[in-house]
């Protein structure tokens, strides 16, 4: 594809400011990420990988570089413009951080209020998203009542509501145990297929990328150290911490290979 | 009737009497009157300040360093007062508020000045234990910062700050009763006057009685609304 990406990072960088001095986080970060895909961001602990994140949305604010979603560039939204650009980018967390003041059905519904949009129309809305996301019948239920899986279906369902283009994912499974894990990802993929819909999940867990993912980056201390299609990064990791990664998990790395009917 | 002139048990006894609670008896109506209006002010004024607290802290949705440093100042200087000091400090400014130095109203305004401070501090307490997650989520579907606190801060702390207010009525309660003895009438002058001037110690235990009444009815209170909301949530 010669024409920009969906998701278009440059030159990202952040330093955070603590006690102890200035922590270089993101150090010149560059992504592309085309509409539809599922992005896989997969990094060791304190790499960066939720800073980076979180810089799409800005939730964090980035010190230089520029983040373009479509054709609106993030960094350079006023409080206003984000907020609205914020309606129309979802994202999931590890903690769910449901609201427990809520029921399924509010909460599902908060984002509707938040834009606005009428009574009637919010009721249909968050009925054909639990459809979707298979928790119907938990409608009236409060966050408290639920497992782990089912608040994560209904954190997905919050950050569907309102039809967003882009859903980021910050280690929304790891929480979750492996059973759990698959039924969301399949979730997550399924949505992918369904809405078309453009997925960026952070995780430090290589069975998710290699389970859900289209696309992978890996990054290490702040910086891109591969990225590429999952299967190309996966057969032939070029840097060290993706061969670690992967000889880590050199048992499914077999099943990969033979599952894709690749060969090294 | 004191315990010099009369035996323990006739104190009691006389403490329950007819003459003594023609005595405390009107006294309840003024305290119960002063609390009241005292508890409106205090929650109206307190929950404000705990929210622009949390809001303007340095890790708030609306960080104002400078400004939070100054109010948190004043809070403390506040705080650091004795009730009854602040109180004698105040009646000059009711003087110019409401007019009078005396009664009531005039005692009202010490009151509340003396009682939003904590209230302030408490409902910030409650605000900063919800978990930080909850407001990202809220701003990553891009809440503007006044609904953030309406629709996540106040009903996430509920049962926390219901707790708080408890905290505070009693307060107002107790310090109701002190401004009594600065011609706020109500409980706390019947007992002063009474009582600690002229040794009626019947009237003391009475109007003691009339108080632990209250503290205890509205933790009770209290404690009901703020364990039926987390049940109703699931939480408990
Ligand atoms: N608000 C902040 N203030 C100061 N330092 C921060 C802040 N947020 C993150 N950091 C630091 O930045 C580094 C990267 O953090 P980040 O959360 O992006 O890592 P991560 O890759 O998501 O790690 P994990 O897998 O543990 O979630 C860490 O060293 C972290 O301590
Ligand atoms: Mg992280």
């Amino acid at each position: 594809m010669g024409s920009e990406p969906f998701i278009a990072v440059r030159k990202l960088k952040k330093t955070f400011h603590t006690h102890e001095g200035a922590l270089e986080v993101l150090k010149g970060i560059d992504l592309e990420i085309d509409r539809g895909d599922i992005y896989g961001i997969i990094g060791f602990s304190g790499a960066g990988k939720s800073t980076l994140l979180r810089c799409l949305n800005r939730l964090e604010s980035p010190d230089s570089g520029t983040v373009t979603i479509g054709d609106v560039e993030i960094t350079a939204l006023d409080k206003t413009s984000l907020n609205g650009h914020r309606q129309k980018v979802g994202m999931i967390f590890q903690q769910f951080n449901l609201f427990d003041s809520r029921t399924v059905y509010r909460n599902v519904s908060f984002p509707l209020e938040v834009a606005g949009i009428p009574k009637a129309r919010i009721r249909t809305r968050v009925e054909e998203i639990l459809e979707l996301v298979e928790l119907t019948d938990k409608i009236n239920c409060h966050p408290g009542q639920l497992s782990g899986g089912q608040k994560q279906r209904v954190g997905i369902a919050r950050a569907l509501a309102n039809q967003p283009d882009v859903l980021l994912s910050d280690e929304a499974t790891s929480a979750l145990d492996p059973q759990t894990t698959f039924s969301i990802l399949e979730l997550l993929k399924d949505i992918n297929r369904k809405l078309g819909l453009t997925i960026v999940l952070v995780t430090h867990e290589l069975e998710v990328i290699k389970y859900a993912c289209t696309k992978m980056a890996v990054i290490q201390d702040g910086v891109i150290i591969e990225k590429g299609d999952v299967r190309s990064v996966f057969l032939n990791p070029k840097s060290e911490t993706s061969k670690q990664f992967i000889k880590i998990n050199d048992e499914f790395l077999k099943d990969f290979v033979v599952e894709e009917g690749g060969g090294i | 009737m004191n315990m010099h002139t009369n035996s323990f048990a006739e104190v009691i006894q006389s403490a329950f009497s007819e003459p003594v609670w023609t005595i405390v008896g009107p006294s309840v109506g003024a305290t119960v009157y002063m609390m009241a209006v005292t508890t409106v002010f205090t929650l109206l004024f307190g929950i404000v300040l705990g929210i622009v607290l949390v809001v303007t802290d340095r890790d708030g949705i609306r960080p104002l360093p400078i400004f939070n440093r100054v109010l948190g100042t004043v809070v403390n200087v506040l705080r650091s007062f004795p009730s009854m000091i602040l109180i004698i400090l105040l009646l000059p400014l009711s003087r110019i508020v409401i007019g009078k130095t005396y009664g009531a109203n005039a005692c009202i305004l010490a009151l509340v000045a003396s009682c939003v401070p904590m209230l302030g501090r408490l409902v910030e307490s409650s605000i900063h234990e919800i978990a930080k997650g909850k407001i990202e989520a809220a701003k990553s579907m891009g809440t503007p910062n006044l609904r953030i606190v309406t629709k996540v801060l106040l009903p996430e702390a509920l049962p926390s700050l219901v707790r708080a207010f408890t905290i505070a009525v009693i307060a107002v309660i107790g310090t109701t009763a002190l401004a009594g003895s600065f011609g706020a009438g109500g409980l706390g002058d019947v007992a002063v006057r009474y009582g600690y001037n002229r040794f009626k110690t019947d009237i003391l235990i009475a109007a003691v009685i009339v108080l632990i009444a209250l503290v205890q009815g509205i933790q009770m209170i209290g404690d009901a609304i703020a364990k039926g909301i987390s049940r109703k949530r699931f939480l408990s």
